[in-house]
């Protein structure tokens, strides 16, 4: 960052530190909000475009009314995730000018993609799908699902790779006072967005299909529209399935990726202070209630099992945190170079552990369904599907807080520091403003979303469609 | 013209299609924004109020992409004009983001739940948020050419209130003017009967504050603007295009020629654009500071590498994008009325339309 910037905000001081914390506080409350809503977008649009294909193959009307049950279900969720999306991009330019400046020649390149390449075509197929019903052939229409699915996805990619870069960047150089892209290439393809996609989407289909399940769940246990809601849970449990064993192979992989590139952000995550070889894996462990704990007191450990998991050999070494802090005091000068050990440290072990919760849950309820039983009996199980629709939420929320929390202090890693990023001249109380107002409309938003989600899964799927005979026109989904 | 006058170069290009961005932006959410704030005076009861509602539902996020491309552009192509503009019409953009968000979810909510005081409710809101929005657009561009406070890197000095000087209102309350009128004409061609009769009569009561208020404001716009270089008689001849096209509005709907009374807003609001855009190029914002010289979009652009890359990514999608927004509005090209969205009690009292969403 130029002279001036620092010069500037010497004279704030604690002010300007305030309104540091503070910026950082809105875009982790707008970001994790806006992150509710974008997985269940991409998970339904692929369960709801699966769905309608079924239904435009067999012509059974029983997929015709569970694609229009669930596309209520995904539009309703749809709606926030757009205006909240509005937010995101603005938002870089409003509280973290100076990040926008230092970047944007690399970051702003993959947002402006998302724009032209994936948000026109979600939002305009979506309004040609939820209204061309009876103004579509069937083939044209089932088409403008699939597209909406794939916008969402591509959307997925796009954004990702802006964030892999801040985790690992690639194809820039620094010109003066800020970083210029050499390769577009490489900020669209380096193996760590690779996996980060792969990840995210195995995360969004995973989280749709709890969602699923839930709600196939609460008709099961009221016996109405079995046959629907037992072939909808069926399916959600073998996507379930497959989606979690595809984040945990994934996220392997990743982790392995950023075990090289981001070894700070590993070691916080295993609480290892000390370089290690072999280094065990940490099962439980509590320490002080201190930001850098030196010590901990209670630590649970599998021998060889990070060695084995992050280097794939048997005594493989891994950084402590000690090492990488002296390393990067040697590389970047005077100063902490590392995470809040506790958060990183949990946030890690909670979204793991959900994935493997669910991997196993929806092994059982496919174990429960063979051969035909329904799951209409299993009252526990169902009654357990609802513990279950919680759990994504919480393992997306605490791979996000882990990702960006495990990053700090860097806004980008090795390149520019969080602190150095904010909008200088915006003041403390603009900030606080605008952070309770984002907060206050987005609780209330929440409300009125749950609200409507729940009405529109009580009232159920439409009754029996004479009119699935082919080729007869169809009414627009809601209005 | 810009290639005779030698200023043929990426970063012109990359202001250029900002500017187009916003123009489709203004030009397609104008009437939005219009039908935002008409609908609820103009339908007098449910059915009409979602057939006015009906004529934007499909359609109008798609059209609220332009407004996010035109930011994400800005960000790839001038990375520190997005960086001065955003923080610097802080609390603007933060008001002007909560009303989209309210009207978003006013539009897509609205008719998820039948209870009469949900509606009326976002029957409020909708209007509220769309009216705020388009006044504060036409504030924040009104400051954007009118100049504003700047340090030497090009971080604004002001607050919130110096944002709201005589020349911003005016073109805040100019915009608000053009969009309901433009909203108006859209409703007369999309809707039949009644109600496309009760829209144009609205538009030719708004049509007269309108020009008032657009005549002020190019007035004053052609005062700042006046000198006799080449590139400010052109800015003139724009605003005076602009004018033309809007008064031909008034003639034009009293003559029952509605498609074209539209074409002729639609004109207005393109060129009013375009001239803001064209008095402002090359700069990206002004400065009022002494001393403190304009950012330019030389100096605020990306490097050539990028520019060349989000050019060659431009080529290919816009004109994708292009075709098929163009389709959807086609395939909703159809006008409504009150008969269509009177009380469905079973959605299959829809069947018995034609594609076009007339009852046979």
């Amino acid at each position: 960052v130029g002279k001036g910037a620092g010069d500037r905000r010497e004279g704030f001081g604690v002010i300007a530190s305030a309104a540091l914390e503070l910026a950082r506080w809105q875009f982790a409350v707008t970001t994790v909000y806006h992150f509710l809503f974008v997985p269940v977008t991409i998970g339904l649009a692929w369960f709801v475009a699966g769905m309608q294909l079924a239904w435009y193959r067999t012509q059974n009307e029983r997929y015709l009314r569970m694609t229009r049950f669930f596309g209520k279900l995904f539009l309703i969720n749809f709606a926030l995730g757009v205006v909240t999306g509005i937010v995101q991009e603005f938002q870089f330019g409003m509280n973290w000018s100076e990040y926008s400046r230092y970047v944007g020649d690399i970051f702003g390149a993959p947002l402006a993609i998302e724009g032209l390449a994936a948000f026109f075509l979600e939002s305009t197929f979506l309004g040609l799908w939820i209204f061309g019903w009876d103004r579509l052939a069937p083939k044209v229409h089932l088409a403008m699902i699939w597209l909406v699915a794939f916008g969402t996805t591509a959307s997925a990619y796009f954004i990702l790779a802006a964030n892999s870069w801040m985790q690992n960047p690639v194809g820039y150089k620094k010109v003066g006072d800020h970083a210029e892209m050499t390769s577009l290439g490489k900020v669209f393809f380096q193996e760590l967005q690779i996996t980060h996609f792969f990840h995210t989407i195995a995360a969004s289909l995973l989280t749709a299909g709890l969602i699923v399940l839930a709600v196939s769940a609460y008709w099961l246990r009221r016996n109405r529209d079995v046959e629907l809601f037992g072939g909808a849970a069926k399916a959600a449990l073998v996507v379930t399935l497959f989606s979690s064993a595809a984040v945990i192979v994934v996220g392997h992989f990743q982790a392995q990726i950023l075990t090289d590139k981001q070894p700070m952000k590993m070691a916080a995550a295993e609480a290892l202070y000390e370089t290690s070889s072999p280094a065990p894996l940490s099962l439980f462990a509590v320490g002080p209630w201190e930001r850098h704990p030196k010590r901990t007191d209670i630590d649970i450990k599998l021998p060889h099992a990070l060695s084995v998991l992050a280097t794939n050999s048997w005594s493989g070494e891994i950084k402590g945190i000690n090492q990488v802090q002296s390393e990067y005091r040697e590389r970047y000068g005077p100063g902490d170079y590392t995470p809040i050990v506790g958060s990183t440290y949990w946030t890690w072990r909670i979204m793991v552990g959900i994935g493997f919760l669910a991997f196993f849950f929806s092994l059982l309820g496919l174990w429960l369904v063979r051969r035909g039983r329904g799951l209409e009996r299993s009252r526990r199980f169902t009654w357990w599907a609802y513990v279950f629709l919680a759990m994504p939420f919480v393992a997306n929320i605490a791979g996000w807080l882990f990702t960006e929390m495990g990053r700090q202090p860097w806004i980008v890693q090795g390149l520019l520091l969080t602190r150095d990023a904010v909008s200088p001249r915006v003041g403390v109380a603009s900030v606080a403003l605008t952070l309770a107002g984002f907060t206050a409309v987005y609780a209330i938003l929440a409300a009125v979303e749950g609200w409507l989600m729940a009405r529109a899964v009580k009232h159920g799927p439409e009754d029996t469609v004479p009119a699935a005979a082919p080729g007869a026109p169809l009414p627009p989904l809601v209005y | 013209m810009l290639v005779a006058a030698g200023y043929f170069n990426l970063e012109s290009l990359w202001f250029l299609l900002i500017a187009v961005l916003w123009i489709g932006y203004f030009f397609l959410e104008g009437f939005d924004f219009g039908v935002g704030m008409l609908y609820p005076i103009l339908g007098r009861d449910e059915a009409e109020k979602r057939a006015l509602l009906g004529t934007i539902l499909p359609v109008w996020d798609g059209y609220e992409v332009w407004l996010l491309v035109a930011g994400g552009a800005t960000f790839a192509a001038f990375p520190a004009w997005y960086a001065s503009l955003f923080s610097g019409f802080y609390l603007a953009l933060f008001l002007i983001l909560l009303a989209l968000i309210v009207r978003g979810v006013a539009i897509e909510y609205r008719n998820k739940h039948t209870g009469a005081v949900w509606r009326r409710r976002w029957d409020v809101a909708m209007p509220v948020a769309s009216a705020l929005t388009a006044l504060l657009w036409g504030v924040a561009f009104a400051n954007i050419v009118h100049g504003i406070p700047l340090d030497a890197r090009g971080d604004y000095t002001g607050g919130l209130l110096d944002l709201l000087n005589g020349y911003a209102i005016l073109g805040g309350l100019t915009v608000l003017a053009a969009f309901t009128l433009h909203g108006a004409l859209f409703l007369s061609l999309r809707t039949r009967g009644e109600l496309e009769e009760r829209a144009r009569r609205a538009a030719l009561l708004l049509w007269p504050p309108t020009a008032a208020l657009l005549i002020a404001f190019l007035v004053w716009t052609a005062i700042d603007a006046a000198s006799t270089s080449a590139k400010q008689i052109v800015v003139l001849v724009l605003a005076g295009a602009t004018l033309a096209a809007g008064a031909s509005a008034w003639p034009l709907a009293w003559l029952r020629r509605m498609g074209m009374a539209f074409a002729a807003t639609g004109a207005a609001i393109v060129l009013f654009v375009a001239t803001l855009f064209l008095w402002l190029y090359p700069e990206v914002l002004v400065s009022s500071t002494e001393g403190v010289a304009s950012p330019t979009i030389f100096t605020t652009s990306s490097s050539h590498y990028t520019l060349v890359a989000m050019t060659i990514v431009a080529i290919v999608f816009v004109p994708i994008v292009l075709l098929y927004q163009a389709w959807a509005f086609w395939v909703f090209r159809a006008r409504l009325g009150r008969e269509d969205f009177e009380e469905v009690k079973n959605p299959l009292d829809l069947l018995g339309r034609t594609p076009l969403g007339r009852k046979t």
